[in-house]
């Protein structure tokens, strides 16, 4: 919403600068997007009156002119061809500056004649591409004055982002009446004196919809003479960024930004018989204001004559019978439209007018009469004609009703204590009518204050004009001295997975929750039902079921850069279904190229499976999984290499996965491989019972006895199978199992293996006799040949 | 006696010229061994009438002594000599550059949630989190945003197909929902915020159709709008460390809250350079309000009973306000120049008390 500062002053009695003004709104809750001064650097042109004009001597296009500037008369040379003597024009002197090529005028001979300032055209002014001449003021224009103050160009533009509750400032009035309430100034009183009718219209009107609008006043003026409208009236629509049409037209335009009425007016002569207010019928098509034909349906309010539809009820006019400069009888329109119907039809439509905004954020009922009366008026003083009695179709919506302010509350609510005496005046300042019960208020609000519903509505009224800065500022206690814990057991793990990852050199991304369809159907999702209906690209249009993807594609997206080598990791949701159980909160991570760059001393190694095991397992390790129960299984998804990958349980529970992807996903996502990834579902690790304290630790004084063992197994065999049934042999004895060799080929038979491990035993009650140790010995060997069918090697 | 100087001479050169511990060794034997030179004097000294066997034998002692000394003597130069020799040999370029630290980062959005939570947990603020596939009634009608209303047409939704019974699902356009979700499920006294993704279907240089918002929520008998000032001030004091931070409350408008507040920072913008501050212009950052009666009533809590307050604030603004990072959308990029330039290290983990906030 646009205004200017002594647009706000018509309504306004005030003698506040601007400044004052705009932050006055700022803090009333009308947010000053800007403040466009026009008139900056045209400050120093004045209007002058070309005293004689005489061809140049010495070139035909050029004339001599004398200009009076009020004070002084100066010989300047002109090359417009509209300079004429008697006329009076904007001049700038020796030293000022032309604002659009940003030059100094200085005093010159053009042609052996002397020049000493311009005149000039809007063009060189910056205020159109106004080439055509020099500007040419109305011949009673003063001379001798600053032209910023004759054009209206000196009242600063005020761009306010009114809220979409205050609908009463969408127009100038109502942003002044909040103005007044502070009491910066007093709101001038509006003349709405009625206009009285001449003649019985012989438009009628009918509403079949009384829903879709309620009433509708309506009034022919005719004999009238359209044209242009009047330079205040031009420039008060040019200083909001509209442009001026016609009188009748710019008085509809005036209106809705003075007083926040939207009308229209109809070319009386145009109308078939009378107007009926309905819903528009299947089929029906109207060929709007701006130019567009629509095709209508039932949904749409139409009024419409004997020929068909010819406006959009609080949307927009129809071409067939708007007004022209030929227009000598009119019917306006005053009304009240559903907020709900017109946003709805516009929404259908794809209309955007300054009606629509008005109607569908909803229109003073009370002032549609006076609205009426004001366009009249000024219809008749700016076009002449003679008015008809008003036409009224429907009734005026019952708008009063009323709420309590008790005394307490904007202490108890808004942390102000106010008297309620100053609450009275601020309300009713603002229109409210406020009455006396015991120390508590009952306020009715006013007619254009259809946001108002409850007292807490009331409260921010007193507060906003009072101003928040008042409220003081009161700590929010705490209920204990000592902070307690702001996030629980689950937040806190996956916190410190995060940093886990990240100390183990992979990267935290954060990357959409939607991707790709096919990078959905590669990491097995592309659900319909999470499929969005409006994504913004089809790139970003299903919810992801996994996240994965947007890492593979982030690894693409680096390596295209020149970054092959990286990690990275996302700890982040995936959606399984639409279900707030479907939403699962994972880890995933990447990494491709090389581990290291290369460097004197540390070994680069492309990333393998394994790689990605120990990065998941310290994942879910940090999220309170235990360790040495996790079971690894080589049954991956589809989107891993079937060969090199792997699935993580703990019993039933599916913790994650692992592994090199498989080659046709890299080729899919254009990635150079390998690539290890892994994922792991944070909330699919069980709660650890375990407190923060310790269990006793038992330190034994005896030395622990290392042995080694290799044993020869088929080549399919697990490693986890040979490495559990080893620990199995003697859970008291062995602390410790480590595999530290796999060896295939040369000395071993086709199809076999054999898995080397270090086995330390601690004892508790005494040092290991040899009897003991060999005892043990073959009890571990005979656990493995158990379970795994392996041998000891010779 | 000449003879004795004369062994003593030739042990003495034997053992001085022994170059390793094996020739000292062959010295020693030939000299004090069972049949070395001086062994066999002692074997002599039996013959010897009783006077000159005292004297000689005495001097053969104290030859035994000189020679053994200078044995252990010339035993430990040449253990020098080796070791002297061993870190000679073993000397290394001490300018050589370590690997490369292959620690990764903490991505800011992350470093800045974890910043928030320790603020708002120091004022009894406890998180709590919602699905990003919301029904149409947490995001929009229990907030007081009914289908016809205005402030949905500005939320810009992202739906997802409408289902069986009609209705859409849709993405949460703000963490508000969860206010909601918690109002239902717990009785007052409250107090949470509720870090997390929120969607629009926006994508420009200053807007992307997924982005971060905290949203906090008081509710109790007796928190007010001066509670509201005191709580976001502190707030925002503590999160850009500046103490003297001047903060602006101006009145606006949220379907969900009544009074509602906009919340602004002071800053500079002297010489094109954006500086947080007191200086002559305001930066938004906050919007918040009390919470709407009808909200506490789609709740089921009593608005006669209850009261509290609610904000709601972008994340990555002011992680892009506290941080310097100039651009919305390269949060997402996943590029890891950027990842590396303004993430943080895995173990700077934001505390009031160690200071590691700001």
């Amino acid at each position: 919403m646009k205004t200017t500062v002594s647009w706000l002053k018509g309504h306004l009695d005030t003698e506040a600068g601007t400044d004052a003004l705009v932050e006055r709104l700022v803090m009333l809750g009308h947010d000053v997007d800007g403040v466009e001064d026009r008139g900056s650097g045209l400050g120093d042109f004045v209007t002058a009156r070309v005293v004689s004009a005489e061809q140049h001597p010495q070139a035909d296009r050029l004339r001599v002119c004398v200009v009076d500037n009020g004070t002084e008369r100066i010989q300047v040379v002109c090359g417009a061809p509209n300079a004429r003597a008697g006329m009076i024009g904007v001049f700038g002197r020796t030293g000022v500056t032309v604002p659009k090529t940003g030059t100094v005028l200085t005093e010159s001979a053009i042609r052996g004649i002397a020049s000493r300032g311009m005149l000039m055209s809007e063009a060189e002014l910056k205020l159109s591409d106004n080439h055509d001449g020099i500007i040419d003021l109305p011949p009673d224009t003063p001379v001798g004055v600053r032209y910023v103050s004759i054009a209206g160009l000196d009242d600063p533009v005020i761009d306010i982002k009114v809220t979409p509750n205050r609908a009463d400032c969408l127009g100038t009035r109502g942003l002044a009446r909040d103005l007044a309430a502070t009491g910066i100034g007093t709101l001038k009183p509006l003349d709405t004196t009625p206009v009285p009718g001449r003649f019985t219209s012989p438009i009628g009107l009918k509403i079949d919809d009384l829903k879709a609008c309620p009433l509708f006043l309506g009034r022919h003026i005719r004999g009238l003479k359209n044209g242009p409208s009047p330079d205040w009236l031009k420039s008060r629509l040019e200083s909001i960024g509209l442009r001026p049409i016609s009188i009748l037209v710019d008085i509809t335009n005036f209106l809705t930004f003075d007083l926040d009425r939207p009308l229209h007016v109809f070319d009386a002569a145009k109308i078939a018989r009378g107007l009926t207010v309905r819903l528009a019928r299947a089929g029906e098509k109207m060929l709007a204001l701006n130019g567009r034909e629509y095709a209508l349906d039932p949904e749409v309010c139409a009024i419409a004559d004997d020929n068909g539809v010819q406006s959009l009820g609080g949307v927009m006019g129809g071409e067939p019978t708007s007004c022209t400069d030929e227009t000598t009888d009119v019917f306006i329109e005053a009304a009240l439209f559903d907020p709900v119907r017109t946003a709805a039809t516009g929404r259908r439509l794809e209309i955007i007018s300054d009606a629509r905004y008005r109607f569908e954020r909803g229109i003073d009922p009370e002032f549609t009469g006076p609205g009426l009366e004001i366009a009249t008026r000024l219809i008749l003083d700016l076009c002449g004609g003679e008015p008809s009695e008003i036409v009224v179709a429907g009734a005026q919506p019952e708008w009063r009703r009323s709420y309590t302010l008790r005394a307490d509350r904007p202490k108890s609510l808004g942390g102000l204590a106010v008297a309620p005496e100053d609450s009275r005046r601020i309300l009713e300042t603002l229109g409210f009518a406020a009455e006396a019960k015991g120390s508590d208020l009952i306020v009715s609000p006013p007619p254009w204050r259809g946001d108002v519903i409850g007292e807490a509505d009331l409260v921010e009224e007193v507060l906003r004009v009072k101003g928040y800065d008042d409220i003081p500022i009161v700590p929010l206690a705490r209920d204990t001295v000592v902070s307690r814990p702001a996030i629980d057991a689950k937040r806190r793990r996956a916190e410190l997975v995060r940093r886990i990852l990240a100390s183990r050199g992979l990267v935290e991304t954060v990357a959409f929750s939607f991707i790709s369809e096919k990078a959905a159907k590669a990491f097995g999702g592309g659900d319909t039902k999470l499929r969005l209906v409006n994504p913004i690209a089809a790139d970003l249009s299903v919810m992801r079921p996994s996240v994965l993807p947007a890492l593979v594609e982030a690894a693409q997206r680096n390596a295209d850069r020149g970054f092959p080598d990286l990690a990275l990791f996302e700890l982040g949701p995936l959606y399984r279904d639409d279900t707030p159980a479907g939403q699962i909160n994972a880890a995933a991570g990447i990494r491709s190229g090389r581990t290291v760059p290369r460097d004197w001393r540390a070994k680069p190694e492309a990333p393998d499976f394994i790689l990605a095991k120990s990065d998941a397992i310290a994942a879910l390790v940090a999220a309170g999984a235990p360790a040495d129960n996790i079971q690894t299984s080589a049954d991956p998804p589809a989107w891993y290499h079937p060969g090199r990958a792997g699935m993580l349980r703990l019993g039933p529970t599916v913790l994650g996965h692992f592994g090199e992807l498989h080659p046709d996903v890299l080729e899919a996502f254009d990635v150079k491989g390998p690539v290890a990834a892994f994922e792991v579902f944070l909330d699919a690790v069980p709660a650890s019972r375990a407190g923060r304290a310790r269990p006793p630790l038992r330190l034994s004084v005896f030395q622990p006895v290392e042995r080694d063992f290799a044993f020869v197994v088929d080549a399919n065999v697990a490693a986890e199978t040979l490495l559990r049934a080893a620990r199995g042999a003697d859970r008291k004895l062995v602390t410790d199992i480590r595999l530290f060799d796999v060896y295939e080929g040369t000395g071993l038979p086709d199809g076999k293996k054999s898995l080397a491990i270090s086995v330390t035993l601690q004892p508790q009650v005494g040092t290991l006799t040899d009897a003991e140790i060999e005892a043990f010995s073959k009890r571990l060997v005979a656990a493995v040949a158990k379970a795994t069918g392996g041998i000891l090697r010779g | 006696m000449d003879d004795l100087e004369q062994l003593k001479k030739g042990a003495l050169g034997e053992i001085a010229a022994a170059a390793s511990l094996d020739a000292i060794e062959a010295a020693r034997v030939g000299i004090l061994g069972r049949s070395g030179a001086l062994t066999q004097r002692m074997r002599g000294l039996g013959a010897l009438d009783p006077e000159t066997r005292r004297e000689t034998g005495a001097a053969l002692n104290r030859l035994k002594d000189v020679i053994a000394d200078a044995i252990e003597a010339r035993k430990a130069d040449l253990a020098d000599a080796a070791r002297s020799a061993r870190l000679a040999a073993e000397r290394a370029d001490v300018t050589l550059p370590v690997p490369p630290d292959m620690t990764g980062r903490v991505h800011p959005i992350s470093q800045t949630v974890d910043e928030i939570v320790e603020i708002f947990g120091e004022m009894g603020f406890a998180v709590a989190e919602g699905p990003h596939i919301e029904e149409d009634f947490y995001n929009f009608t229990a907030l007081n945003i009914p289908p016809e209303h205005p402030a949905r047409q500005e939320h810009d939704t992202f739906y997802l197909p409408e289902r069986a019974d009609g209705s859409r699902l849709v993405l949460r356009t703000h963490t508000s929902p969860v206010q909601i979700r918690t109002m239902q499920a717990q009785q007052p006294p409250i107090r949470i915020i509720v870090p997390g993704r929120t969607f629009r279907a926006d994508h420009d240089a200053t807007h992307s159709p997924m982005f971060h918002q905290v949203e906090g929520l008081v509710i109790d008998r007796t928190t007010h709008m001066g509670h509201l000032k005191g709580c976001l001030i502190e707030f925002c004091r503590a999160f850009f460390g500046i103490d003297d931070l001047p903060v602006r409350f101006r009145p606006s408008y949220f379907p969900f809250t009544e009074p509602s507040a906009e919340v602004d920072i002071g800053c500079s913008r002297e010489g094109g350079e954006l500086k947080i501050g007191a200086g002559s212009g305001w930066l938004e950052i906050l919007g918040s309000g009390m919470v709407h009666p009808q909200v506490l009533r789609n709740c089921g809590v009593d608005p006669d009973e209850y009261q509290g307050f609610a904000f709601g604030m972008g994340i990555e603004r002011v992680a892009m306000l506290k941080y310097g990072i100039p651009d919305l959308r390269t949060f997402y990029e996943s590029d890891l120049r950027w990842l590396r330039h303004y993430g943080f290290l895995p173990l700077d983990i934001p505390s009031l008390v160690r200071g590691a906030l700001v």
